[in-house]
């Protein structure tokens, strides 16, 4: 397992063949990265990522153990940045590994629902017009109740 | 104890952190008591439905018993990913 939550960018191509590469035996990996959108209309100047330290990587490693144990995994990885993101800028990212495709696919879905509201962060986008904290999602929520 | 605030309650409340005397023996206690002590608290607190704790950095509810917590959080709903 490899949680890191850090202001600086990753290389997403040195991660993905990073954690591809000290698998064993696995069959599949999946991985998935969020990246900031830009708004509509005004059009957004930045992002900023605001987090808790010490719960975000309590929280992220507690999901992580968790889909290691519903799922065939042999490794998880969680990168998670805070601060200020531009648009285009990767915010974060996930990997799973299993013998099994379906497990890694579907346990990297679940730690992107988990993720979202669940590990303690929170968005605010500045535009030049103002700025707005992001609210989270019904369906954010709602997104939980199939696991 | 220690008591953390994060994105628009921190921005409304004015401060990122303090550390308290207090008597109250829950988190609903305590929110309590911090609204009677000033506006920007009041209206920080103000919809509890629209904020979430951490007691020792663990999610929580407002019902919880705060005998032993050292740390409290509040927050708005997370929005990670």
């Amino acid at each position: 397992m490899d949680i890191r939550v850090q202001e600086a960018p990753f290389d997403l191509g040195h991660e993905v063949e990073a954690f591809t590469d000290r698998q064993v035996n696995m069959g599949a990996v999946v991985t998935f990265t969020g990246i900031t959108r830009d708004l509509p209309g005004a059009g957004m100047d930045r992002m900023e990522m605001e987090h808790y330290p010490g719960m975000t990587e309590r929280a992220l490693t507690k999901i992580a153990e968790d889909a290691m144990a519903r799922w065939d995994l042999g490794d998880v990885l969680i990168i998670h940045r805070y601060g200020v993101l531009r648009p285009q800028d990767r915010i974060m990212m996930v990997g799973t590994a299993s013998r099994h495709r379906a497990h890694a696919f579907e346990a990297a879905e679940f730690l992107m629902d988990y993720l979202k509201s669940r590990a303690p962060f929170w968005k605010k986008e500045i535009t030049k017009d103002g700025s707005e904290w992001v609210e989270a999602k019904d369906e954010d929520e709602a997104a939980l109740d199939r696991w | 104890m220690d008591v953390l605030y994060f994105a628009w309650v921190r921005e409304r409340i004015g401060i990122p952190r303090e550390t308290l005397d207090s008597s109250a023996t829950t988190v609903g206690e305590l929110v309590e008591e911090l609204k009677a002590r000033e506006e920007r608290y009041a209206a920080a607190f103000a919809d509890l439905s629209a904020l979430r704790v951490a007691l020792d950095q663990d999610l929580s509810d407002f019902d919880a018993s705060l005998e032993g917590v050292r740390e409290v959080a509040f927050f708005p709903p997370m929005t990670g990913g």
